[in-house]
């Protein structure tokens, strides 16, 4: 069992959801990131997703642009962000960390180069988000070669045969994209979500998560009670931009806000547990 | 070349949008499904004697089809070589090739039910070609522009808004053409069901590339057909400017199997290729993937991509369609440069000699035009495109030159 199966077999022997935040890495400058991420672990973070920055992110909104212009002011690349990985590890052996990133860094520091100090670094998991299984084939072998779960997106557009494909390459979890549009979007309907997350896990036994358009602990709170995990971005990331000025308030902030949707989301599963028995 | 004289070029791209190893579709997953319906649309409509009729009536009647192949007999003599003929898209409705396009994919997306048109702009000129076509066919109609962009183009941002678009001036980014395609694919991923992204180039995630290709082909076409009837034979030559490369793949396309036509896409130089601040992927970059294919660009070590500089906002772009990028490697067609300082000459001396008042874009096909004429002699032929008019920039030469309207 890899770090990303223990933790999910965990979650569910203690009846939980996990938690996944995501923080662009070198956001809002390089030295933040490690100690971020121990606030977020701190918060109650299950799963760390770490933003490889990219000039042209078109999969995300301005919040998470913003973020990636601030981490390139510093020229922070695919190795910074791996010894920050590196250096995480050095406290924390249990957490998985799962990258997300466009692939045009990737592709210009090599797939296998990557792929190997990916997982030297303590890396898990990979979420290339402008590559679709159709064209990954490599990339994939490379990843699997090297232990990394490759992690796929679905859409709220993806038809049931594509999820099916896209669910046999996937490993770790697979993550549902919960709205049409881009990350930071904020129309977001539970309902919806159910059908498709059901649509889904007729397709896999691996968890699902959902992410985009979560932005506060109640909305965490109502998916947890759909989806195996919920994923935060742009809400967190907004707060780092916010206080970033003032790094003590920006942890302190940011540990209140994972803790916070950490509550609602045990308080969900409560709930759904004891409905379950009634 | 005499090793690949046996391509078939009118079989690529494949399936999947490739072009030898260039192309694709790399985007979110939540735009492949578009993608593909956009795919079988354009497959089914491009054989749809109905639609091509409608599109073939249009490009008559409302963009002023076939522009003319006009002989630049005074310059061609002042510059002693070759003679040199002028597709002339800057004749079109609209004022530039980019129409031929927006018309097709507008047909396309009223076919498809789609009540939103979004499109990206650098100069303005396709911006304007979109609005236009949208007001024609009553769709609503968003433009993405650079906000450097909305402040060098602004008479084509003004034009945009009389034609009822709503211009939107992207801040993120370097201000320029590529963070407004960022910003069109975001609009596009929020707004799938009732939206169609016209992207202005060959370029983008399959079908793009091969769709915009097609619709340019018209340019093409056209001037073969002219040439014949003119010279009787075809042009030792074809020269064109390449930003993300419609109007040049629009003219050369219909000439590749033709060997003995040297084919000639024409970068922006800017202030010199050995400096940085230019726009010259294909002269200067790597291979790499963005805005959905893989293709030239111009990137750092770290896969981040770099600013552009061109004096002209219609070449200001880091990538270049997949199309060119193969034909580079196969050696098919030749890649050059003409700066800054080249296109503005080559404006001048096209607005004195002919009375014709270049794009600065295409100026610099009239900038290459200028350097291979004088090194070929009176009985050969090059055909440049003129892909546009140039009263755009009569600001942005005024600013250069020290004067203000
Ligand atoms: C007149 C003109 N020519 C050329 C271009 C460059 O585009 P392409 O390389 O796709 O022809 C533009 C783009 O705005 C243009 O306005």
């Amino acid at each position: 069992m890899n770090r990303i199966e223990r933790r999910f077999a965990a979650c569910r022997e203690h009846g939980r959801k996990a938690l996944i935040p995501y923080i662009t890495g070198g956001d809002p400058q390089p030295d933040a990131t490690v100690p971020l991420l121990q606030t977020l672990v701190e918060g109650g973070a299950d799963i760390l997703e770490i933003g490889i920055p990219f000039s042209d992110p078109m999969a995300d909104g301005q919040v998470i642009q913003a973020a990636c212009e601030r981490a390139l002011v510093h020229h922070v690349n695919i190795r910074r962000i791996l010894e920050m990985v590196r250096e995480f590890r050095t406290d924390d052996v249990h957490t998985p960390v799962v990258l997300m990133g466009y692939l045009n860094p990737i592709e210009q520091m090599g797939y296998a180069a990557f792929a190997q100090e990916a997982v030297a670094a303590g890396v898990d998991g990979i979420l290339c988000v402008d590559l679709p299984p159709e064209e990954s084939q490599f990339f994939v072998e490379m990843l699997q070669e090297n232990q990394l779960d490759p992690i796929w997106l679905i859409a709220p557009t993806t038809q049931a045969e594509r999820i099916r494909r896209i669910c046999e390459v996937a490993r770790g979890f697979v993550y549902y994209v919960s709205l049409k549009g881009v990350t930071g979007a904020d129309s977001l309907s539970v309902s919806d979500v159910a059908v498709h997350v059901a649509n889904i896990r007729a397709a896999t036994r691996l968890p699902v998560g959902v992410g985009f358009g979560i932005r506060d602990a109640a909305a965490a709170g109502r998916i947890a009670g759909v989806a195996d995990a919920v994923v935060v971005g742009s809400a967190l990331v907004a707060q780092i931009e916010a206080h970033q000025s003032e790094p003590e308030v920006m942890y302190a902030v940011v540990r209140e806000f994972i803790a916070d949707m950490r509550r609602a989301m045990d308080a969900a599963a409560v709930e759904t547990a004891l409905g379950g028995e009634r | 070349m005499s090793s690949k004289v046996s391509i078939n070029y009118g079989e690529f791209p494949d399936a999947g949008g490739h072009f030898g190893r260039y192309g694709g579709r790399f985007v979110p997953e939540l735009l492949m499904a578009p993608l593909e319906e956009l795919a079988e649309a354009y497959a089914r409509y491009r054989e749809d004697p109905r639609f091509l009729a409608e599109l073939e009536a249009d490009l008559v009647h409302y963009v002023g089809r076939p522009s003319p192949l006009y002989y630049a007999q005074r310059w061609s003599e002042q510059l002693g070589g070759a003679r040199i003929y002028l597709k002339r898209e800057d004749l079109n409705h609209t004022g530039a090739h980019k129409i031929n396009n927006t018309m097709g994919q507008a047909l396309l997306a009223a076919r498809m039910g789609k009540t939103r048109l979004v499109a990206e702009t650098g100069a303005g000129q396709h911006g304007v070609a979109t609005a236009t076509v949208a007001a024609r066919l009553g769709l609503e109609c968003v433009i993405y522009m650079g906000a450097a962009d909305v402040q060098r183009q602004s008479v084509n941002v003004y034009r945009m808004r009389l034609l009822g678009a709503k211009v939107i001036a992207v801040e993120a980014g370097t201000r320029t053409l590529k963070d407004a395609l960022n910003e069109a694919f975001r609009d596009w991923a929020a707004n799938v069901d009732d939206t169609f992204y016209i992207i202005g180039t060959v370029a983008g995630p399959h079908p793009y590339p091969a769709m915009v290709r097609d619709f340019q082909t018209v340019i093409g076409h056209e001037a073969r057909r002219q040439i014949l009837e003119r010279e009787g034979r075809l042009p030792d030559a074809l020269v064109a400017c390449v930003g993300g490369g419609s109007n040049a793949m629009g003219l050369f396309h219909p000439f590749l199997a033709d060997a003995g036509v040297r084919l000639y896409g024409v970068e922006a130089g800017g202030e010199g290729l050995a400096g940085g601040r230019h726009a010259a992927p294909l002269a200067t970059g790597r291979p790499g993937v963005l805005h959905g294919n893989r293709t030239y660009l111009m990137e750092d070590a770290d896969g981040q991509i770099l600013p552009t500089h061109s004096i002209s906002a219609g070449l200001d772009y880091p990538g270049v369609g997949p199309e060119h990028a193969w034909l580079k490697d196969v050696g098919r067609a030749e890649y050059v440069d003409a700066t800054d300082q080249e296109a503005l000459a080559a404006f001048h001396a096209l607005t004195r000699a002919e009375g014709i008042m270049p794009a600065l874009e295409s100026a610099h096909a009239l900038a290459c035009a200028d350097r291979l004429a004088r090194e070929m002699t009176p009985d050969q032929i090059i055909v440049a495109n003129l892909s546009g008019r140039g009263d755009k920039d009569i600001n942005t030469v005024a600013a250069l030159e020290g004067m203000e309207l």
